[in-house]
């Protein structure tokens, strides 16, 4: 992701669009699981943001830093703010908040599931590689996956079961 | 508006390179010492026997401790403006000037005599003190929050404490060339209550100017 991130600072709008893809998707993940009860419906929303503040804030990220706990950091700010928005009216019970301030550690699990996602797809040849990323790191379905690369359905279907195969057979079942 | 919409109308507003945040703090805080120091200079200038109080442990003792505090402060400062700049952070760096204060207080009620210890510490312009650490230290203040809102902190409030306490550290430094009393006991006294002053101004307006 980092690299996507370096190419798209450098102009690649193509690069900028994979990586804020990525970024949604993780995003929407670690929302979900640690405010998801806390925003309900309103997680789309906070994901929105943390794109928003990832564009407007682009410049803070150091180039020689890893990405994630730039992009975990973000997230997390912009999740505790909506909560804190919603938590005018709504109880919040005393748990829920010493979860937030546990927030570090669950962070750093997020990073390394999403590392080791990163390196076992990084694992694969080329088409595969850029099938399984689309459709599962980006998140896109495979009728936009094989629009983007310009290839059949069928030939993205069978190329995301073989990448999904390979993975499990070198790492055990897939996750 | 839709994930995807969005994600297709940031990428096509083509990353336009801004400088780095750190550059920007670099350039406030050279700035605030510039301004503060003009202030000083045009004010009420260094105290008439400069030259020879630097000779003095307890005139430098007041520099070590203004400038420990801007500069542990600024450090703090460096790391903040990025949005996991803080985890971790190395916040007890900010005690080195109150240890090295309370250090030379100590040293200081050892070799005067009590009877002489309300003295020093109330010294003659005390007033002065109270007005002209916060004077000196507004630009800066002023510049330090600007610079990190370039920046994102995650911190709003704690980054703008941190901008008061270096703004304090600054202020008191220049101060600190014209103020005549020496004592550790005078600045253990006095010199706090204007930087925490800025602090406390620093935090509420972090509060709502550091927020994104």
């Amino acid at each position: 992701m980092a690299e996507l991130m370096r190419a798209a600072l450098s102009g690649d709008e193509a690069a900028y669009t994979s990586f804020l893809r990525r970024a949604a998707n993780l995003t929407r993940r670690a929302v979900t699981r640690r405010f998801g009860s806390m925003l309900a419906s309103g997680t789309e929303d906070v994901v929105q943001e943390t794109l928003l503040a990832v564009h407007l804030k682009r410049h803070t990220w150091r180039i020689e830093e890893p990405i994630l706990p730039w992009l975990f950091t973000i997230a997390r700010y912009k999740a505790i703010d909506a909560c804190r928005r919603r938590g005018v009216r709504v109880e919040v019970p005393i748990e829920d908040f010493a979860e937030v301030l546990a927030g570090p550690d669950e962070t750093g699990r997020l990073m390394e599931e999403t590392q080791h996602m990163e390196m076992a797809v990084g694992t694969l040849s080329g088409g595969q590689q850029r099938v399984v990323s689309s459709i599962a790191l980006e998140g896109r379905t495979i009728k936009e996956t094989a629009a983007a690369l310009e290839m059949k359905e069928t030939a993205v279907r069978v190329a995301f079961h073989r990448g999904l195969s390979a993975i499990a057979q070198r790492f055990g079942r897939p996750a | 508006m839709k994930t995807d919409q969005l994600i297709s109308r940031l990428a096509a507003d083509t990353p336009a390179q801004r400088s780095s945040p750190a550059l920007r703090l670099g350039l406030a805080a050279a700035a605030s010492c510039l301004l503060a120091g003009a202030a000083m200079m045009l004010s009420f200038g260094p105290r008439p026997d400069f030259a020879a109080a630097v000779a003095t442990w307890r005139f430098d003792m007041k520099f070590a401790v203004t400038l420990t505090l801007a500069a542990t402060a600024f450090l703090l400062l460096r790391r903040a403006i990025y949005p996991e700049g803080l985890e971790q952070a190395p916040f007890w760096t900010i005690f080195a000037a109150p240890a090295i204060l309370l250090a030379a207080a100590a040293v200081e009620l050892a070799l005067l005599p009590a009877s002489t210890w309300g003295v020093a510490a109330v010294g003659t312009n005390w007033w002065h003190c109270l007005a002209l650490v916060p004077a000196f230290g507004l630009a800066p203040l002023a510049i330090g929050l600007w610079a990190l809102r370039q920046g994102a902190t995650t911190r709003p409030m704690l980054s703008g404490f941190l901008v008061g306490l270096f703004a304090g550290g600054v202020g008191a430094t220049f101060y600190a060339a014209n103020c005549p009393d020496d004592s550790p006991l005078f600045v253990l006294a006095w010199y706090p209550v204007g930087i925490l002053a800025l602090g406390l101004v620093g935090a509420l307006a972090g509060r709502r100017m550091l927020r994104w």
